[in-house]
């Protein structure tokens, strides 16, 4: 490498391949036993058999060796390595995508804003593409509605999902039992969303740290468990199927003149509801967006990032933290409140294997490779993770590499799980780490993700 | 002198204090305040008056309680035993001992910096001064509703708001870096954006936590004229926590001084410098002692030097 | 009573399960104040290898007792072996890169990290759960009712003897292990404060990586303790322990070593328990519940220090 800074060229390629070959005998070691011996169990033979598997042993360990020494060469060299000792360090690798966010943050906004709007239009927009956005769309909704609580209130909550768990029973057994429609229970669940949030944060917001992360989780796998077992109620481990669409003010998207189409003098076309569900998560995301922007600006918005900075600040300055964070954790609440009755209705059925530890999971992930705290690196990383896991079903081509006997479908969540990784090491700090001012005297200048704290709780 | 013998001097320095004219309107009355850690007493049976617009500063050795005190006063921590009375000048008087901490601060308008600085770093130095104003700006949206709505009444409080953080910058010369993030700032001007923020809740009662500590001298002039200001121009007043004793004695009115979590003198400034007790707490040693002392430690002084 | 008994019985080797897996929460949350979410996975790696080598050794029950003892041990300590590289490994790419960076990210490689081991066993293993024919049978019959529908006999089997007295030697030998050697103090010392450590010549990042190699040690003798007591895993097994063993070391105290096995203990008996006189499907729900009840009352956990906030 010609580019390769005098520090670099200390390290000659004979480590190079030493190196290589540690990790690759560590990936012999690892591979030996869970990859080069197969359980399985073969016919006639009562109980398990374990089958050796050498060539996927030997070609996991070339892959690591390879792998490890292009990394070595190509990649890791150009980063500045700062000796330490007889050490070597590598500088943690992703400066803050500062300036781009914010020229991205100007122009990238409006833009994305625009495309959204006119995709239902756009010739490439098929009915694959459509539930696709729809499905991404629903998670920048619950990644807004998670980033007010961990992004800006810096409280750590892995059961998300219990929310939008709660919205989306609160709308299928509202129509269920009382007949009410779908405009009717949206903020109904909202509400009772909030309400659980308030009921279940009240004893455990004076919880610090990991201890909150442990509680929520506790709560989100309760819930689930409760939705999974109270058969007479929720029907359990069935689910409820059956929940009404949504109507456009009163019209249905059915066949006949009193319908959407025939009202508006349209050929029928299933394609209606899924345009108008769209639109529809389109409009309920942009409100949660619109919302948080506005309260980070007023006091309680305000009030949430001073209590992720320093909360004992904020007790001497006559903030009633526990309030506070309520409101933070109810708010975040009723987004997934709204997104669940959302989901309810464009599934029309649910059940509680939607709403499993898996999917807090991927919300907070989208929330912290975003970008802690950034609505528009939330965007980002719902596009690429929910359109990645999607991209993912379609590995087929691979096999052209590894044979007819590889199943994409499998691999799938692996691919997802290293991506994660991945990423995440590469930029620590989310793919835009800046934080805005909420008023200024001058001029808005972005805050390095550096200074801004993380939250205790 | 023995230490009963200085137990004795602070119970005459604080009899004479009877009269002294910071008995007569205190802001503060501090009644036999003990503070337990397990089996460390923190403070024992401490008790004082901080008098209404006077700077009064407490001073000890290291580990005599002054912290404690304040946390005691600023509900971080509930005393053990004691009562501290606030009384505000519109007559108001609280009990603090018995309320919440955020609430001392809401309600008793007592405000206080930290001796290690707790400012909200990733946020920008108005913004720090916006969340001081946090309760009255609160009421002001109507607990946020009206702000979603935007409504003019909470626009043209945000502007008084913004006015009253603009007024403190000015005097903390903080204008210019009124943008940028706190975390961002040199060590003085974080000191003093802390007390800029504290002044910002409109408090009756400022406790300061070693203010001057890390300050250069040019900016340790400056911090006594600010909080000269501060008691002559908004009718604070002020009790500080201070080692540099230039500042205590250039600008305090009343001097309480701690030792092992007791009161050893009380008194104005020249008083307590002539205090033998305050003297022989600061040394550490019995007066007789002082000498012999300070011969060892010339001789330490010299033995790294022969060797 | 003597169904009370049994319940005692049963409840007590299930914590002690818990117990030895929630070490290893504790252990790293202790020295680098993280959640390693993928520890429940390391322990079901653990089970696999047992598994794996179990079967190529093939011992059954019918092997005399002396073999089956010799290999019991010697996949034991290979199990021990190999899933200690699995957790040296995990902490080498998805947790050292990022020691320095906030507290969120290592949870999200942690949370990374244990999605990719899960599906890597499902690939290459497959999804299907594995079973094996018990191996050590038998047991004590301690107590015994005669009731008119049939006699209720309280066992004590042998299995449970080996699992909970291998759990206590296992659990007094690594607090020996922290109490008396350097690597204990060094551990310690990097608990209290990583840079100090440094500075004063501790080598962390080797420190570090021991505590992860102990605690994927202690957690494949959990798993195949959990083998061998229950004759089927899958893959998934190490996410319901994984989060059972965490509520553990929280409800403990988490830091703190007898914490992790007496949390262990109590959501072992509790989950015991209440499957057995209220309902099963609720247990969980009555181990979390107990866990926020806990804590609203002890926010560090029962064995935990309580968090002193200086102002
Ligand atoms: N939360 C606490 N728990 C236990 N002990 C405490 C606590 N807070 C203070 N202490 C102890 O109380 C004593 C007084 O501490 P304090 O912080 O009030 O001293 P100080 O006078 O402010 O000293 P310094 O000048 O060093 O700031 C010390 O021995 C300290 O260790
Ligand atoms: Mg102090």
């Amino acid at each position: 490498m010609t580019t390769a800074s005098p520090a670099a060229k200390e390290r000659s390629f004979t480590d190079s391949i030493k190196d290589a070959g540690l990790a690759a005998l560590v990936a012999l070691v690892l591979a030996s036993a869970i990859m080069g011996l197969r359980t399985t169990s073969l016919p006639g033979v009562g109980g398990l058999v374990v089958v050796p598997d050498l060539p996927l042993v030997v070609g996991a360990v070339l892959v690591v060796f390879v792998g490890r020494l292009l990394l070595d060469l190509f990649v890791w060299r150009k980063i500045i390595r700062i000796p330490v000792g007889d050490k070597w360090y590598r500088r943690p690798g992703g400066r803050p995508l500062a300036h781009h966010a914010q020229r991205l943050g100007i122009m990238f906004g409006p833009a994305l804003l625009v495309f959204a709007v006119i995709l239902p239009f756009l010739p490439v927009s098929d009915r694959y593409v459509m539930d696709l956005s729809i499905l991404v769309l629903t998670y920048v909704m619950l990644g807004w509605g998670l980033n007010i609580v961990v992004g800006l209130a810096g409280l750590l909550d892995l059961g998300y999902v219990a929310f939008y768990a709660v919205g989306a029973y609160s709308y299928a057994l509202l129509a269920h039992y009382f007949d009410l429609g779908f405009w009717v229970c949206l903020p109904l669940a909202g509400i009772l969303a909030a309400f659980w949030g308030v009921i279940l944060g009240f004893p455990v917001l004076r919880l610090r740290g990991d201890y909150l992360a442990i509680v929520t989780l506790a709560f989100g796998e309760i819930i689930r468990i409760v939705l999974l077992n109270w058969y007479t109620f929720t029907n359990g481990p069935d689910g409820i199927s059956g929940i009404p669409r949504p109507s456009f003010f009163g019209l249905e998207f059915e066949r006949g003149e009193h319908g959407f189409a025939g009202f508006f003098g349209l050929d029928y076309s299933p394609m209606h509801r899924i345009i108008f569900l769209y639109y529809l998560i389109l409009l309920l995301a942009l409100l949660t967006n619109f919302v948080t922007i506005r309260l980070r600006r007023l006091p309680v918005g305000r009030a949430w990032e001073a209590l992720r900075e320093d909360e004992i600040a904020c007790r001497s300055l006559g903030i009633n933290t526990t309030n506070t964070k309520l409101t933070a954790f109810a708010t975040g609440a009723m987004f997934a409140g709204f997104a669940g009755s959302f989901f309810a209705t464009r599934q029309g059925f649910i059940s509680p294997e939607s709403f499993t530890f898996i999917e807090s999971a991927l919300i907070l992930a989208i929330v912290v490779l975003g970008g802690l705290g950034s609505q528009i690196g939330v965007v980002i990383a719902a596009v690429v993770m929910i359109g990645g896991l999607e991209i993912l079903r379609e590995l087929n081509f691979l096999k052209v590499i590894f044979g007819d006997n590889f199943d994409p479908t499998s691999y799938r969540m692996l691919i997802f799980g290293l991506a994660m990784v991945v990423i995440m090491v590469w930029r620590p700090r989310g793919l835009i780490s800046t934080r805005q001012p909420t008023i200024a005297l001058g001029g808005r200048k972005p805050i390095s993700g550096e200074y801004v704290g993380e939250g205790q709780g | 002198m023995s230490a009963a013998a200085a137990t004795q001097g602070a119970k005459e320095t604080a009899g004479s204090s009877a009269e002294a004219p910071w008995a007569n309107d205190p802001v503060l009355t501090v009644d036999h305040l003990t503070m337990r850690f397990g089996g460390l007493v923190a403070i024992d049976d401490l008790s004082f008056r901080v008098g209404r617009r006077d700077i009064t500063a407490i001073i000890g050795p290291n580990g005599a309680g002054k912290t404690t005190v304040f946390n005691c006063a600023t509900g971080f921590y509930k005393p053990t035993e004691g009562m501290l009375t606030l009384r505000q000048s519109g007559g108001a008087s609280f009990l603090l001992e018995r309320l919440p901490d955020f609430r001392i601060s809401a309600r008793a308008k007592v405000a206080r910096t930290f001796q290690n600085i707790r400012l909200f770093g990733g946020m920008t130095v108005l913004e720090n001064l916006m969340v001081a104003q946090h309760n009255p700006l609160m009421l002001a949206s109507y607990f946020t509703l009206g702000g979603v709505l935007g409504l003019s009444h909470f626009r043209r409080a945000e502007r008084e708001g913004v006015e009253l953080a603009r007024y403190w910058l000015e005097r903390i010369r903080l204008v210019d870096r009124a943008d940028d993030p706190a975390a961002d700032l040199p060590y003085g001007a974080q000191r003093r954006l802390e007390i800029a923020r504290a002044m910002c809740t409109k408090p009756e009662l400022l406790c300061l936590d070693e203010p001057a500590a890390g300050l250069n001298p040019r900016e340790t002039a400056e911090l006594n004229e600010l909080l000269r200001f501060i008691r002559d121009e908004h009718d604070t007043s002020v009790l500080l926590i201070e080692h540099d004793m230039s500042v205590v004695m250039e600008i305090s009115d009343h001097v309480i001084v701690l030792d092992y979590g007791k009161k050893i003198a009380d008194g104005t400034p020249d008083v307590v410098q002539n205090d033998p007790a305050v003297i022989a707490a600061y040394l550490g040693v019995e007066d007789e002692e002082v000498d012999e002392v300070e011969h060892e430690v010339e001789a330490i002084a010299k033995g790294p030097a022969d060797a | 009573m003597e169904y009370f008994v049994q319940q005692l019985i049963n409840g007590l080797t299930l914590g002690s399960i818990y117990g030895l897996i929630a070490i290893g929460y504790t252990m790293v949350y202790g020295i680098i104040g993280m959640i390693n979410f993928a520890h429940g996975d390391i322990f079901m790696i653990g089970s696999f290898i047992a598994l794996i080598f179990i079967i190529l050794l093939g011992v059954t029950a019918g092997s005399s007792f002396l073999l089956l003892l010799f290999a019991l041990l010697l996949v034991l300590v290979i199990a021990m072996a190999l899933t200690a590289t699995y957790g040296w490994t995990v902490e080498r790419l998805a947790y050292r890169p990022l020691r320095t960076s906030f507290r969120l990210a290592p949870l999200i490689t942690a949370i990374g990290m244990s999605i990719v081991l899960q599906n890597y066993v499902q690939v290459v293993q497959g999804a299907r759960v594995k079973p094996l024919q018990p191996l050590i049978s038998g047991n004590f019959t301690i107590m015994e009712k005669v009731t008119p529908e049939g006699n209720f006999l309280v066992n004590l089997s042998y299995i449970q003897i080996l699992i909970v007295v291998t759990t206590f030697i296992l659990m007094a030998a690594f607090s020996l292990i922290i109490a008396k050697t350097s690597l204990g103090r060094s551990q310690r010392a990097c608990e209290q404060d990583r840079k100090m450590a440094s500075l004063i010549g501790v080598n962390v990042d080797r420190t570090i990586s021991l505590t992860f190699v102990m605690g994927a040690a202690l957690a494949a003798v959990a798993g195949m303790m959990y083998l061998l007591y229950y004759g089927v895993i899958d893959f998934y097994i190490g996410f319901v322990a994984g989060v059972k063993a965490f509520t553990a070391a929280v409800l403990g105290g988490i830091g703190s070593l007898p914490g992790a096995m007496l949390g262990g203990l109590l959501i072992g008996l509790i989950e015991t328990f209440w499957s057995a006189y209220f309902s099963i499907e609720y247990k969980d729900v009555a181990a979390f519940s107990i866990l926020a009840i806990v804590l609203i009352f002890l926010p560090s956990g029962i064995l935990g220090k309580p968090e002193v906030e200086k102002v």
